[in-house]
């Protein structure tokens, strides 16, 4: 197990009043924690879905439709969902209307089964049974993870930190596996494979491999182990276990993150307001897929990606400095009662300050440090410039150093490798090739400056990373105020508190998936997920 | 008539660099490819200035060399936008001074089609193209209604709000699906606005021909790879010009006749 987590660098140390440090997680904390109780009284569709998808209901009638979304609208038009959808199926099953959940949902499908809700034996028969087969499929996602640190063994991990982060996107699969391929013979840790544009805003989950997507490739389950497959071929090769990243994310964020545990992905993008603010998804739906999904990853041993850089590309950089450190915070909050680890913790931030205001590099490392220090050993994921590359491919070369050097020495865990071709190509080869030159002169020449670099406890860099610390603590402050926000964390998303954007928790879309928990629900996936912690 | 050519550091030496790629390992023969490949472009002499293999098949290449062409500055025929391509800041502006108001934009996909890709990738904050999606300006007001929208209900909607524009997108083309349902939303509209009033009409999506919009009764037709910049700036000059009052006594054309 301790093979997969990074070992944490040498960095300097940025001297911080401990006492705000501690209100402001306690203030996260006091934010987060209604919006947990909301997620553990209310299930949605897609949670109901992953569940059938762990119980190994795959496949797709000929519309492309999934098995699963049938089963459970089936289910749902029959008895509803407020128990949940095993109850129901699985009484089915225990009935003999089908030998397996594949049948049950063709047949349910055409019409040709009736749903109930059993009681008493009938109660506990369906019950044990779902629990059996729920159970079976958390063994198939442990016996992933331990694949996974086997494979590390076997192979090596990254020699280095950071992990050096590289993004695939043709659309087509077939195409992704090669470039996949060659990216990780020149030096990437992990490679990404973007989405299709608009997936997050379909309520199921595509089938099989897939050749066309929209600026990149769907996430299904076939891809996924297209794509692991080929760089277990890379990880031998090369003598390093090649980290795959993919997104749990949008209306079906619990079965992405299912699939992924199953089929051994490493890490999966996963925020918890991304989908509220930059989706217009209900913030209901989110927070309760979020949970779920959250408590797959920390089972799967995956290590999730935040998405604190989008706040930059809508906001500016230093002004809105203060409302990533509190999103990493609520991000932390929600994902360790959600079971998952620090080394889990990808929190994500961005070098996005305008290159032309004066000591913006100062202001990056102080950022950056802040972010270091507020969670020691956290892999923090540090994303490259996107606003101010400006198609001067020479000078964006030259802001991705200054990105990769400030990547250095604050001891950042996972590195997305600009392209100085950002904002004007998808990455050529030699764009990748001039990149990961530039990240390995940077890291070689000064990888280990961070040893040397103590900020002066009353200096520029210190100061602005107390006051951006003072700025979340007051924001926070103002979230978790009854007065300005009787609804707190939801009333604040309602009045456009992150990223500008009001999302009010009754609009958006995914609410109609959003079912409130009966007395006598049942779900062996959350019951199991939880014990098992 | 005024000729030039490339600026290196003297007048008329008509020094490029340029960069490339080749299929090849690297050797003295692919330099030599490289070499004429720049030829071939019209640099004579050319100059590998460097050369670095890319993994066992590929060489990247960076060459300087001289062009013999010449610039005729007088005959560069230049195809004019007819809207100015704004920022997000400038269409924020321009809104607020012409308008007082944000500007309200109705958007979704009509008839049977799901597909709302088109319609996020201009809507969504999240946007495409490494721009932000209309949602993104402070001074547009957006009602984004998804999927399968009725044509009544896209009417509805926008009297109910008052819309300045209706944006719809239309992917799926069976039959010409995307035709018809463009045609039947815009007869509704004109049906249920008088002229001055009706909204701004905007459809979208990669199989439309950008010069069929009077065909088709709309105001304006976006193909393949169009950006929300591109549509937000659209808007607001069409808009803008519509709000701008027109004294009486100024001889400017009325912007609706013109439109």
């Amino acid at each position: 197990m301790t093979t997969t987590r990074q070992a944490v660098p040498t960095r300097p140390r940025l001297p911080l009043d401990r006492a705000t440090v501690r209100r402001a997680r306690s203030l996260a904390r006091k934010a987060g924690r209604p919006i947990v109780r909301l997620a553990q009284d209310h299930t949605t569709v897609s949670v109901e879905r992953a569940t059938l998808r762990m119980s190994g209901l795959g496949g797709a009638d000929a519309d492309g439709i999934p098995w699963s979304n049938r089963l459970l609208d089936a289910v749902r038009g029959d008895v509803g969902l407020e128990h949940g959808v095993c109850l129901p199926a699985y009484d089915a099953l225990v009935r003999g209307e089908a030998a397996d959940l594949a049948e049950l949902a063709q047949k349910a499908a055409v019409g040709s089964v009736r749903f109930r809700l059993p009681e008493d034996r009938d109660r506990t028969r369906a019950a044990s049974r779902a629990r059996k087969e729920v159970g079976a499929g958390l063994r198939r996602i442990d016996a992933r993870r331990r694949e996974r640190e086997r494979l590390i063994t076997r192979h090596g991990d990254a020699p280095s930190t950071p992990w050096i982060y590289l993004i695939v996107a043709t659309g087509d699969i077939h195409e992704d596996i090669p470039q996949a391929q060659a990216a990780a013979r020149a030096g990437a840790d992990v490679i990404a494979v973007i989405r299709s544009t608009g997936q997050s805003l379909l309520d199921y989950v595509p089938e099989g491999a897939t050749r066309e997507g929209y600026a990149g490739t769907y996430a299904t389950q076939e891809n996924f182990r297209l794509m692991r497959a080929a760089l277990d071929e890379s990880s031998r090769e090369l003598g390093r276990y090649v980290r795959l990243t993919n997104y749990a994310s949008g209306l079906c964020m619990p079965e992405i993150a299912t699939l992924a545990g199953l089929e051994r992905l490493d890490m999966m993008l996963n925020d918890s307001m991304y989908g509220i603010l930059f989706r217009d998804i209900n913030p209901l739906r989110t927070f309760i897929d979020q949970r779920f999904s959250r408590q797959v990853h920390a089972r799967a041993g995956i290590i999730i990606n935040t998405g604190e850089d989008n706040y930059l590309t809508t906001a500016d950089a230093v002004d809105a400095a203060h409302t990533v450190t509190v999103s990493q915070l609520l991000n932390e909050y929600f994902a360790k009662e959600a079971g998952l680890e620090d080394w889990q913790l990808g929190l994500g931030h961005a070098f996005e300050i305008d290159p032309d205001l004066p000591d913006s590099f100062r202001l990056e490392l102080a950022h950056a440090l802040l972010a270091r220090e507020l969670f020691p050993d956290a892999p923090l994921k540090w994303m490259p410039p996107t606003r101010h590359m400006t198609g001067d491919i020479f000078r964006g070369y030259l802001l991705d150093a200054f990105f990769n050097l400030a990547g250095a020495l604050t001891g950042q865990g996972i590195l997305l490798v600009g392209m100085m071709t950002e904002a004007v190509v998808t990455p050529w080869l030699s764009d990748r090739d001039l990149a990961l030159q530039n990240v390995r002169y940077v890291l070689n020449a000064a990888g280990r400056l961070g040893e040397d670099l103590h900020p002066a406890p009353d200096g520029f860099i210190a100061e602005r990373a107390r006051t951006v610390l003072d700025e979340a603590v007051d924001l926070l402050t103002a979230i978790t105020d009854r007065e300005q926000h009787p609804g707190g964390l939801l009333d604040a998303i309602a009045d456009g508190t992150f990223g500008l954007m009001r999302r009010p928790a009754d609009k958006g879309r995914g609410l109609d998936g959003v079912v409130r928990k009966a007395e006598g629900y049942l779900n062996p996936a959350t019951t199991l997920l939880e014990e098992g912690r | 008539m005024t000729l030039v050519r490339p600026y290196g550091d003297t007048t008329g030496d008509g020094m490029v660099q340029v960069s490339f790629t080749l299929p090849l390992p690297h050797s003295k023969t692919s330099e030599g490819a490289a070499l004429q490949l720049a030829q071939k472009m019209g640099m004579e002499p050319a100059l590998v200035a460097h050369a670095k293999p890319m993994g066992p098949e590929f060489t990247f290449f960076v060459v300087y060399g001289r062009v013999s062409h010449l610039v005729d500055v007088g005959a560069v025929r230049v195809v004019e936008r007819d809207y100015p391509l704004l920022t997000p800041k400038e269409a924020n502006l321009a809104i607020r001074k012409a308008l007082r108001r944000r500007l309200v934009v109705v958007g979704g996909c009509i008839g049977t089609d799901a597909h709302t890709v088109g319609i996020d990738a201009i809507l969504n904050v999240k946007g495409w193209a490494g721009e932000k999606g209309l949602e993104y300006y402070r001074e547009l007001k957006v009602v984004n209604l998804g999927a399968q929208v009725s044509v009544p209900e896209l009417v509805e909607s926008a009297r109910a709000e008052k819309a300045d524009a209706v944006l719809v997108s239309q992917v799926v083309t069976q039959r010409d699906a995307h035709l018809h349902n463009t045609r039947e939303m815009a007869a509704a509209f004109r049906e249920a606005f008088p002229p001055r009033r009706r909204p701004l009409l905007v459809v979208g999506g990669p199989r439309f021909d950008e010069a069929g919009a009077e065909a088709l009764g709309v105001d304006r037709v976006f193909g393949r790879g169009t950006t929300p910049g591109e549509v937000a700036s659209y808007l607001v000059a069409r808009v803008v010009a519509r709000h701008t009052p027109t004294r009486p006594t100024t001889q400017t054309p009325s912007t609706e006749a013109s439109r």
